[in-house]
């Protein structure tokens, strides 16, 4: 241990302080431990608080052979100073749906991860993917074969590929869920691993799965193709709990208001006056719901977990083209199949996945996200054209105020090619 | 149980004898041949398959939960229609974690949850268990386990109306486009709201999302809060370095607001080379053509610093999913606590906390007492930069009679003498 270099940290020093974890000690006690790449790192973290840039050097083309994706080239800018993170590569390391694990995988996981690299990661990366932070071009494909022969597992998305899909924690602890999200994420996982894994896309598409419309797993907000659990049938009451709830037995909303006094429940003002399509009444000591007239928002049942629950004839709502803003500005996906049953091997739903990816892999232009494309050749025109499927007003939260449609030819009795000596026969010019 | 029958013969079905197995340092060195790469290699495999990782409990009562409650913040009480009790404890993480720490959760986990545990998807680490005296021995423990300096390793919170974990990106540990730090800013945003993990005392619940440059990588448009890193300056252009490490034309496509130009350029050596140059009034500092380009670097120590935009909510429940809106233009980079940033946090936080109806988000909070009203609630002066004017800025214009009087209107017909 004698030869680890510490470094001067006073900046970074102060973010161990304060109650909130501090990476910092965490990556200092890792240090001590006899590993002088973290020291390395929080000296280039130093530096860069210092001059407010970035020490890491762009890109850098590194992979496993046979894969486009899954490895992020990293290079310091200032490896005479910090000579164990001169080459500090990443690897994403495709998740278990929904992120449970034993000990024995963590601690394999870390045996591994400590002879090949650093002992950094995150977990885990916004995509899902377990991420190992640091490691040497040389060690990339040992680190692969260790991962693929010693734990059965693989490398995730990156780049112009599919990127890992996500869910929620579905069924394994929600009662809401109306989908096995796991199971669909698991089962797209594998059916799609030679697009997750070699780069054939105009640009990344994303597919997350979340249970039921609170979207755990922001499905709406940053994927190509969202998959959010509904249903079609009756919300199911339990009129007993629902009494419980009014009588202050049962606290609201399971008790996510505990440490404020916001007086007592009124069901009124906080169920049925809230209902955004003003589908619910109390009919002397009956709660009613006309399920006709419901979009489905789950405030009711998030309120009352106890006495509401979602139907159970369930399937999904389909959304396309979510996006973070680069470039057009933000995108959140936009409805396309209102119901879709969501049951193994899931068949309707991979067929409209290859309606979908032949279209955006001829159209899309080099980085065109799917829902760029969509806005760039229409929405009528991809729902008609491309999906086959029927326009339903589901499909617009209104309708176009402008008065510009595109009518094609064959859409106007006798055509675009008109007799002008006929026309002018009956208009002097 | 789950029917798991259809993926019995994938790779990752069951790794138990993998994981019984020790990991073994030697194997790829010893059977990994680099002139044979395709020898013994297995590819496409996938991941492992989930089930093997649930505890006991899920697996006993997977679909078969009926409902659930919050005992306190940070602890949720499932019950399952077999008559099952599960308690899961939520935790922070800060997401970039050493193996030091993971060896640890492994150990929490078998001494309290029969080696079982589970990450959210906002790096929150979930520990479950099945009978109170576990769970109080749980907490106690978790309540105790600090880092040298003090901070908790896993602090107790982040459920119900409590502020959970701020989802962020890499910042300068690991990325080459930040305009600033990620984990910083999270550690010392969360230190000054710590209060709202541990509690439930908010109208609704409230999400910070950080992300540390326009790319987005943490997808933070649809957050109640979201901290972003920005640019201000233009790019350089390394006309002596250009051609050798960029495609010139994906450049010039990559800028949105058709900035970049080719160009024909003399170097001081007097050798003409093709490069680009910037019409740099037209930049919106995106970064996009660093992406593609790098002899284009945006990064500076004036120009980089953080946006922090308001209002924006992913789930359906009762509004619909929203952007969050622009209404700090720049605050410099401030290190390492970011104090600025954690303050207008605090005046959001505390305006909202004190004016929103119960079940109200920030953003449906702020559209109902409008926003000339946030903006003076939250002491955070408006600017002109919060006026659109990129795609679609019509759709922000305010075409209606119907506003509030507030200290800006104030100030006008002051200065106008009315």
């Amino acid at each position: 241990m004698a030869d680890l270099k510490k470094h001067d940290t006073p900046l970074l020093d102060e973010l161990k302080k304060g109650p909130f974890p501090s990476f910092v000690d965490d990556l200092e006690t890792r240090a001590e431990s006899g590993v002088q790449c973290c020291y390395d790192l929080l000296g280039q973290l130093e530096l860069s608080y210092v001059h407010k840039e970035t020490h890491w050097k762009h890109g850098g083309i590194v992979g496993v052979f046979g894969y486009g994706g899954g490895v992020i080239g990293r290079y310091s800018d200032a490896p005479a100073d910090f000579p164990t993170i001169a080459h500090f590569h990443t690897l994403r390391v495709n998740q278990p749906s929904s992120k449970f694990y034993t000990s024995k995988f963590l601690r394999k996981m870390c045996d591994m991860w400590d002879h090949r690299g650093s002992g950094v990661t995150n977990f885990h990366g916004s995509t899902g993917d377990i991420i190992l932070i640091g490691t040497s071009t040389d060690q990339l494909e040992p680190t692969f074969y260790d991962l693929s022969h010693q734990f059965d597992m693989d490398l995730g998305g990156s780049g112009s590929n599919l990127r890992t899909p996500a869910c929620c924690m579905g069924k394994a602890r929600c009662e809401w869920s109306c989908l096995d999200t796991q199971a669909i994420c698991y089962d797209l996982t594998m059916t799609y691993q030679d697009e997750l894994h070699r780069p054939a896309f105009p640009y990344k598409f994303k597919f997350k799965i979340s249970g039921c419309p609170n979207d755990c797993v922001a499905a709406i907000a940053r994927s190509c193709t969202s998959i959010i659990g509904t249903w079609k049938d009756n919300i199911r009451i339990d009129q007993k709990a629902v009494q419980a709830y009014i009588g202050g037995e049962i606290a609201p909303n399971a008790g996510a208001f505990s440490d404020r006094d916001w007086g007592a429940f009124d069901i009124q003002k906080e169920v049925i006056d809230l209902c955004p399509s003003g589908c619910m009444v109390m009919d002397g000591n009956e709660l009613k719901i006309d399920d006709r007239e419901c979009v489905r928002c789950m405030h009711c049942i998030n309120v009352m977990p106890s006495a509401l629950r979602p139907g159970v004839d369930c399937g999904a709502t389909i959304l396309n083209g979510a996006k973070a803003p680069i470039l057009e500005g933000a995108q959140m996906s936009t409805l396309i199949i209102p119901f879709i049953k969501m049951e193994y091997p899931y068949e309707e739903f991979k067929d409209f996945v290859d309606l979908m990816w032949d279209w955006w892999m001829e159209e899309g232009k080099n980085r065109e996200r799917l829902g760029e494309l969509i806005q760039r050749q229409g929405l009528a025109h991809y729902i008609i054209d491309i999906l086959g499927r029927e326009p339903i007003p589901q499909h617009v939260r209104e309708p176009r105020s402008n008065p510009y449609p595109f009518w094609k030819e064959e859409e106007v009795p006798g055509g675009w090619t008109r007799d002008l000596a006929a026309f002018r026969a009956r208009h002097l010019a | 149980m789950i029917d798991t029958s259809m993926y019995k013969d994938d790779p990752g079905y069951d790794i138990t004898e993998k994981l019984d197995t020790p990991y073994d340092p030697t194997l790829a060195d010893r059977e990994y041949n680099p002139a044979k790469p395709m020898a013994g290699r297995l590819t496409d495999q996938g991941p492992p398959h989930y089930e093997q990782f649930f505890p006991e409990v899920i697996k006993k009562n997977y679909g078969k939960w009926l409902t659930h409650e919050f005992v306190q913040a940070g602890v949720i009480k499932y019950t399952s229609e077999t008559g099952d009790l599960m308690w899961v404890v939520r935790c922070a993480t800060p997401r970039l974690i050493t193996t030091n720490l993971l060896r640890e959760i492994g150990d929490i986990a078998d001494k309290f949850c029969e080696g079982h545990c589970r990450w959210t998807t906002r790096n929150n680490l979930e520990f479950h268990v099945t009978d109170e005296g576990t769970l109080k021995d749980l907490m106690e423990f978790l309540n105790n386990f600090k880092h040298p300096g003090g901070s908790y390793k896993l602090p107790i919170g982040g459920t119900g109306t409590a502020i959970t974990n701020i989802v962020h990106t890499q910042g300068w540990i690991h990325c080459h486009t930040p305009a600033t730090d990620a984990s910083g800013m999270v550690k010392s945003v969360m230190d000054d709201m710590f209060e709202y993990w541990t509690s439930h005392k908010l109208p609704a619940k409230l999400r910070i999302s950080m992300a540390c440059c326009l790319n987005m990588c943490g997808a933070v448009h649809c957050s109640d809060i979201a901290l972003l890193g920005i640019h201000r300056k233009p790019p350089f252009v390394e006309h002596d370095r250009i051609t050798g490490v960029c495609e010139i034309p994906l450049a010039i496509a990559a800028c949105p607001t058709l900035a970049i130009k080719p160009a024909k350029v003399t170097l001081p050596d007097g050798k003409e080379v093709k490069s680009v140059t910037v019409n740099e009034p037209r930049c919106m500092f995106c970064g996009n053509c660093y992406t593609m380009c790098p002899a284009m670097p945006l990064a500076d120590e004036e120009g980089d610093g953080v946006a922090i935009l308001a209002g924006g909510k992913i789930s359906n429940r009762i509004t619909q999913p929203t952007f969050s809106k622009l209404i700090v233009p720049f605050i410099p980079n401030e290190l390492p606590r970011y104090e600025s940033v954690c303050k207008i946090v605090r005046n959001i936080v505390e305006a909202y906390s004190k004016g929103a109806n119960k079940y109200e988000r920030l953003g449906d909070w702020a559209a109902r007492v409008g926003w000339e009203r946030f903006f003076e609630q939250c002491q955070i002066p408006f600017t002109e930069k919060s006026i659109d004017d990129y795609r679609l800025a019509y759709d922000t214009y305010h075409t209606t009679t119907q506003f509030k009087w507030s200290s800006h209107t104030d100030k006008l017909m002051q200065e106008a003498g009315y």
